[in-house]
């Protein structure tokens, strides 16, 4: 026999069974005309992520990425498993050091461009260690 | 049909993990200790080319480490626990039949894939790779015990570049050859010394050894190793979990206790996590053993513990919380410097066919809804209720000095960037 696993943890963080009170609460009476067109609850963690495995939070430090409404203690959500596209926005490991920028790949130049006047683009020669760490899916702003 | 395993291995998990969030650990030496910073439990492999035992003692290699930068890291089980749950997940995706071996091993069924199984191996080992930042293993065999010899031959082989099929391999005798005999999986220290007094040394000579005499000195479990490096599939993959049979709560102290009064405090506290645990899995337990010691590294050094059975099985902590503080009572020695204690449940049955006991005094079910509550307070809570009994500020409490950040499972120690 072969045991097939069912669930393997995965990290949803905020996952969590809605018990609906519709069904369990009509003893008599007239059942309620909605119980039939109840749908699931909208669920953030779905919406947000779509390859929770490859799905990682990171905080954002600093004003380098204003321009494209990443703020100082913003949160990221970053799916590494998604192939880097021309213009995403990119968490990227440039010698060791890791950085969010929006990234532009023409031909096999590659460039690291901030998203503020107060910080250069940079170009990625062919000595600098550089990896796409992961793609920006989404930013997470609280007002 | 045929039967074709992979196993797939994370390389050196620990220290893999700590560089996923941290890439200027790529190419250093890395260790990771274990609790309270004593013993080195994972290296990476500049660390190992150091010469850095698995195992040994934090002191005993304090030189090599400061002389070259070596890189140390508290253990962040958080974290690992995290990491190796989303390379199960990623695997899961290329099979429907996984069995999770340990936190950094699985075996995949693989038995009727059409495709180039080595380069089915390359697809899972660059998508785990890319998708969690965990560089893996794979051995690919027809056998369990033949995968783990895969493995092992595909970390050390350039060629290989992490993967290996020996499923129609004419380099398969060469690879057995080359694997020493107590490399073999379920070749413990002392079986393989007894066969190699008996001059088998390699697992090739293990698998052309005479069934008979294997059977006669190592009984059925040695036979089905032979058969299995034969290539006949014995271990298929393991069913359900089999039931825990018991739970263990220890922990060293950050500095050493002699006070009973310290002692229960912190056996207090380990009864309350070994409660947590029991009751996440619905199990009740019918025994518990304490037990105490001073460091093992100094002279006269006591060790001891108390078993006390529990007249109904309970998962109720405030009986886990009285039995462990008696126990103490019992172990506790005036002038001792204790370094660690730990608890140990057993006789585990499961929650709802506890054997009740006529002359049982206690409001199982009250005390059943008071345990749930206290659980459904304290899940996900950063400052959970407490027993009055674990005491305020744990000064016995470990210390995580070179933890790494919980990246994955704190928001207030999420990775930063810049």
């Amino acid at each position: 026999m072969i045991t097939k696993v069912k669930t393997v943890h995965s990290p949803d963080l905020s996952a969590r069974h809605y018990q609906s009170l519709f069904e369990a609460m009509v003893p008599a009476g007239f059942p309620s005309p909605a119980a039939d067109y109840q749908e699931d609850k909208l669920d953030l963690n779905k919406h947000l992520i779509r390859h929770p495995a490859a799905t990682f939070f990171v905080r954002v430090v600093g004003d380098s990425m204003i321009g494209a409404g990443i703020h100082c203690g913003d949160l990221l959500v970053v799916d590494r498993s998604l192939e880097p596209r021309n213009k995403n926005i990119v968490i990227a490991v440039v010698d060791g050091e890791m950085t969010v920028k929006r990234i532009r790949i023409h031909k096999k130049k590659i460039t690291l461009e901030a998203e503020n006047e107060n910080y250069c683009a940079r170009e990625i020669s062919e000595e600098t260690q550089f990896e796409v760490w992961g793609v920006v899916t989404s930013v997470i702003h609280k007002l | 049909m045929k039967q074709i395993f992979a196993l797939v291995d994370c390389n050196n998990f620990y220290a893999s993990c700590e560089r996923v969030f941290n890439p200027k650990l790529e190419g250093r030496p890395v260790v990771v200790l274990s609790n309270n910073d004593g013993c080195v439990v994972a290296r990476s492999n500049e660390a190992k080319a150091l010469g850095i035992g698995m195992g040994v003692p934090a002191f005993e290699v304090a030189d090599i480490i400061r002389k070259n930068g070596v890189e140390v890291f508290s253990s962040n089980y958080a974290l690992y626990a995290d990491m190796s749950s989303r390379v199960m997940q990623t695997l899961s995706d290329f099979t429907p039949d996984i069995e999770i071996y340990s936190i950094d091993e699985a075996f995949l069924n693989l038995a009727g894939f059409g495709c180039s199984l080595t380069d089915y191996g390359r697809k899972i080992r660059q998508t785990v790779r890319k998708w969690t930042g965990m560089p893996v293993t794979v051995g690919i065999a027809g056998t369990k015990t033949l995968t783990k010899i895969a493995n092992r031959i595909a970390k050390r082989s350039v060629k290989a570049d992490g993967v290996l099929d020996l499923t129609e391999s004419s380099y398969l005798s060469k690879a057995l050859a080359q694997t020493p005999v107590e490399k073999v999986w379920t070749v413990g220290i002392k079986t393989a010394l007894k066969l190699k007094r008996a001059g088998i040394k390699t697992a090739l000579a293990l698998r052309d050894t005479d069934i008979g005499w294997i059977k006669q000195k190592f009984g059925v479990v040695g036979a089905r190793t032979v058969y299995e490096l034969r290539g006949d599939c014995c271990y298929r993959l393991e069913q359900n979990p089999p039931l825990r049979k018991s739970i263990i709560v220890s922990r060293m102290f950050a500095r050493p206790i002699e006070s009973v009064e310290g002692l229960k405090e912190a056996v207090a506290s380990y009864a309350t996590r070994a409660g947590e645990k029991l009751r996440q899995e619905h199990l009740a337990a019918g025994v518990m053993t304490v037990f105490v010691t001073t460091s093992r590294f100094i002279e006269n050094r006591y060790y001891n513990l108390h078993t006390l059975k529990f007249d109904v099985a309970t998962n109720n902590t405030i009986e886990l919380i009285q039995g462990a503080r008696a126990s103490i009572d019992r172990l506790h020695r005036t002038g001792c410097a204790f370094k660690k204690c730990g608890i140990i449940l057993g006789g585990l049955v499961v929650e709802n066919r506890i054997q009740r006991n006529l002359f049982d005094n206690v409001d199982r079910e009250k005390s059943g809804r008071l345990m749930r509550t206290i659980d459904a307070l304290n899940a996900g809570s950063d400052c959970p209720v407490r027993w009055a009994a674990e005491g305020i500020n744990q000064p016995w409490k470990l210390k995580f000095q070179r933890r790494s950040r919980r990246y994955t499972t704190c928001w207030d120690e999420l990775l930063e960037v810049a």
